[in-house]
């Protein structure tokens, strides 16, 4: 009786496999349908408001927006949420709206390339994307692979812009480390350095990596160089002490936000008073809950965007950013931004019209891409190389009187 | 069909039919999915989720072998599948030129995945598996985290010279001009080969099942199982202990490493995070393991593939996708376990196939 049982229970079990496979088959497609038919009204209303070309761009993204990245990734959504109703709003790309899909991969490599595949079921024909280095590199053996056109707003790793249908707004982390300690030296800020860097994290070991090779050229030198890992990032009083017992004048910190907010804390504690320099990691200092702003004063950071810059296209996106989600933009919001801004320019110069299938738009764009040249909120004349790499200036803030200050 | 003729025919005992069931099982889901595929019934997401469902079908199978039939809990079950994942992406990178047929390095990939983490299993295991109790598990489990963080400071280039390796950053490697750097710290390893596919995913889940299947029938896994149901009565019979739970458990962590290889092997950058190899990511293993049913081989594989596939099929749901999976989670594990349930699918649900294997046996 038993084993009759199970073994029925095991078929039974079969077939519901069978049948949940070739239901997401089809469950898929009824909503790739639906999503379809969401386009076409969407691409109605549209000719009531004045657009010409038929048909609608489909714009995926990637990122995560569950996990511990989720920041990063939410800031992404939204701001290439934001530059996508922005440019629907005026009329779209060459007069055709743009259908944006965002997915989430949870920081995660493997649901990055499954999210990437969801997006392909959705006829995505650009990819902005993704917003972590190590998702972004998986995701780019797929895109190449299938050449479909990928503009990574924040994939920082040198990887990330390994095949030529992949670009990146941001800077690459060994660029951010040489220009850290290209800015250091030039301007004489300090000789003697401590860093404290997480060694479990790709883009804080790939910016303290170069930092170190540059630093010797620069004539700084490194007089401790403490690591934590993502698993004991609470407590820094070790690394903290051992700056300070090295005689630091300036503490690097080429780590994202969170931490930089607790090693100002402890420092402060300790009675370690220092220079403190970051990269764009540590732009978000200011907006971390319950963290005394006071603490990060005279904290130096090399980042591309700065959310009280007083330009016109800064403010515009600072406020409409606010009103929309209610918070501050960082850089990744901007970085995505751009991103969005970007591939509108490549496209409109290549001619694309939305019925071309991905591949032959990916060519269009690989080309395009070096030709353009945008004023973003990251850079001002932001020029793309056929390597992926963009072209833009960095620029170092200070924090004074809690605002970021140009230098 | 096959296993009715076959039980007629041969009057096949009771656990031979059963692991035919399960061979079966898998060999006909791969002919119903090549089918769908081939006719082009199935997306580009079920597509690629083909080979990680063959991935965590393995884990889920090696699990179950520690923790069913040898009745220890292993908690750091992704810590063997990290060693299998590096040290087979190691190789591959290493003979990318040395062995230019795919075929012949992945299949020695696979093997390198295997044997070291094995060997990973058998130092787990001397000095852990004399003890009794939860030790294992704690110590599985810190095993894990050490394994994801070591990883992690490892950086290790190639250049004319030969290997160089370090454990403190990329420029003390002191590659020469032109050198390459395999394992770089937290960045991982970039740029493995991608060789898994699903057909060599589905071979490898057959001969995992032969091999644990064929483990537990045999004296050995009796002897395994005899350990896990009365420690003292095994001894007082002369069952060295110590040895059968190290041969369970090797083999675990054998099968965990190819896991790990085809992990690796699927995906072009592999990185130890606390996502994929950390202990989340154990527990997700035991959570299919448990929800299969303990001990219970096949129930392992129907529970990986579901659980591996519910996430992504909730995907529509958004955010609130986790939320939902955690529900239905917890409401599987209440229909499966919970003993009222239990009673109310034995009384309810099952009573019509109980009439037709009746019929079926009085027919035959």
């Amino acid at each position: 009786m038993k084993k009759s049982m199970k073994k029925l229970a095991g078929l039974g079990l079969t077939l519901a496999m069978a049948a949940a496979l070739t239901a997401c088959g089809g469950g898929d497609k009824t909503t790739e349908t639906t999503a379809g038919k969401a386009a076409e009204t969407a691409a109605a209303g549209e000719t009531t408001a004045g657009s010409t070309a038929e048909g609608t761009y489909k714009l995926g993204a990637i990122g995560p927006i569950t996990g511990s990245t989720a920041i990063y990734g939410q800031a992404v959504k939204n701001g290439a949420e934001l530059a996508v109703n922005e440019i629907n709003a005026a009329g779209g790309i060459g007069g055709v709206q743009i259908e944006y899909n965002y997915q989430d991969d949870e920081g995660d490599t493997e649901k990055a390339v499954n999210a990437y595949n969801t997006l392909k079921d959705w006829d995505m024909q650009m990819l902005v994307g993704t917003v972590t280095s190590a998702p972004c590199i998986a995701v780019g053996a797929e895109s190449s692979n299938d050449n479909m056109f990928q503009l990574t707003p924040s994939g920082s790793a040198v990887d990330c812009a390994k095949f030529d249908n992949q670009f990146r707004v941001c800077f690459s982390d060994p660029n951010q480390g040489a220009a850290s300690a290209q800015y250091i030296g030039e301007h004489k800020l300090a000789t003697k350095i401590a860093i404290i860097y997480d060694s479990s994290d790709v883009y804080s070991s790939g910016i303290h990596d170069k930092f170190l090779s540059e630093a010797a050229n620069q004539g700084l030198e490194i007089v401790a160089d403490e690591a934590f890992t993502a698993d004991n990032n609470t407590n820094f009083s070790v690394q903290i002490q051992k700056a300070q017992d090295s005689g630091a004048e300036l503490v690097f910190l080429p780590i994202y936000y969170s931490q930089a907010s607790l090693i100002l804390a402890q420092a402060k504690q300790m009675g370690f008073e220092t220079q403190f320099f970051g990269c764009d990691g540590l732009d978000g200092l200011l907006t971390v809950e319950n963290f005394d702003t006071t603490l990060a004063e005279d904290v130096m950071l090399l980042t591309p965007f700065a959310a009280d810059a007083q330009d016109d296209l800064t403010v515009k996106f600072v406020t409409a950013y606010q009103e929309k989600y209610g918070e501050i933009p960082n850089q990744f919001a901007a970085d995505a931004y751009d991103a969005v801004y970007a591939i509108k320019a490549a496209a409109e110069k290549g001619g694309v019209t939305p019925d071309m299938d991905a591949s032959t738009i990916c060519d269009i764009l690989k080309v395009s891409m070096t030709e353009i040249s945008i004023n973003g909120l990251t850079g001002e004349n932001m020029k793309w190389s056929a390597d992926g790499e963009p072209d833009k200036a960095p620029k170092a803030v200070k924090i004074v009187d809690g605002v970021y200050t140009a230098m | 069909m096959d296993k009715s003729i076959n039980s007629k025919k041969f009057h096949l005992n009771k656990t031979t039919r059963s692991n035919l069931i399960t061979y079966g099982m898998v060999i006909a889901a791969y002919i119903i999915v090549q089918i769908l595929v081939n006719g082009g019934h199935v997306t580009s997401l079920m597509k690629g989720l083909l080979v990680p469902l063959c991935i965590y079908s393995i884990m889920a199978v090696s699990l179950n072998l520690t923790v069913g039939i040898l009745g220890e809990l292993s908690l750091g079950h992704a810590g063997f599948m990290c060693v299998g994942a590096f040290s087979s992406s190691l190789f591959s990178l290493l003979m990318l030129e040395t062995i230019p047929n795919a075929g012949i390095r992945f299949f020695l990939a696979i093997l390198v995945g295997a044997a070291s983490a094995a060997v990973a299993g058998i130092i787990v295991g001397i000095p852990v598996l004399r003890l009794r109790g939860d030790y294992l598990a704690i110590v599985t489990l810190a095993f894990g985290e050490i394994i994801k963080n070591v990883v992690n400071v490892i950086y290790l280039g190639k250049d004319s010279r030969g290997l160089h390796i370090s454990l403190k950053n990329a420029t003390e490697l002191n590659l020469e001009e032109g050198g390459q750097i395999i394992i770089n710290g937290a960045m991982g390893i970039t740029g493995t080969p991608k060789n898994a596919t699903f057909t060599i995913g589905v071979i490898l889940i057959l001969i995992t099942l032969f091999i644990v299947l064929n483990l537990i029938n045999s004296r050995s896994g009796r002897a395994i199982m005899s350990v896990r149901d009365n420690r003292i009565a095994a001894e007082s019979i002369g069952i060295n202990i110590t040895k059968y739970k190290l041969m369970a458990f090797a083999i675990s962590a054998s099968l965990a490493g190819v896991a790990g290889v085809l992990y690796s092997h699927n995906l072009s950058s592999l990185t130890a995070t606390q996502k994929n190899f950390g202990y989340n990511q154990s527990i997700m293993i035991l959570v299919f393991v448990v929800l299969g049913g303990i001990g219970n081989i096949r129930g392992s594989i129907i529970s990986a593939v579901i659980l591996t596939l519910l996430p992504e099929l909730l995907r529509g749901f958004n955010t609130y996708r986790m939320l939902i999976y955690a529900i239905v989670l917890i409401v599987m594990m209440i229909f499966n376990w919970a003993p009222a349930l239990i009673d109310f699918r034995k009384r309810h649900s099952l009573k019509r196939y109980f009439s037709k294997n009746t019929e079926e046996k009085e027919a035959s």
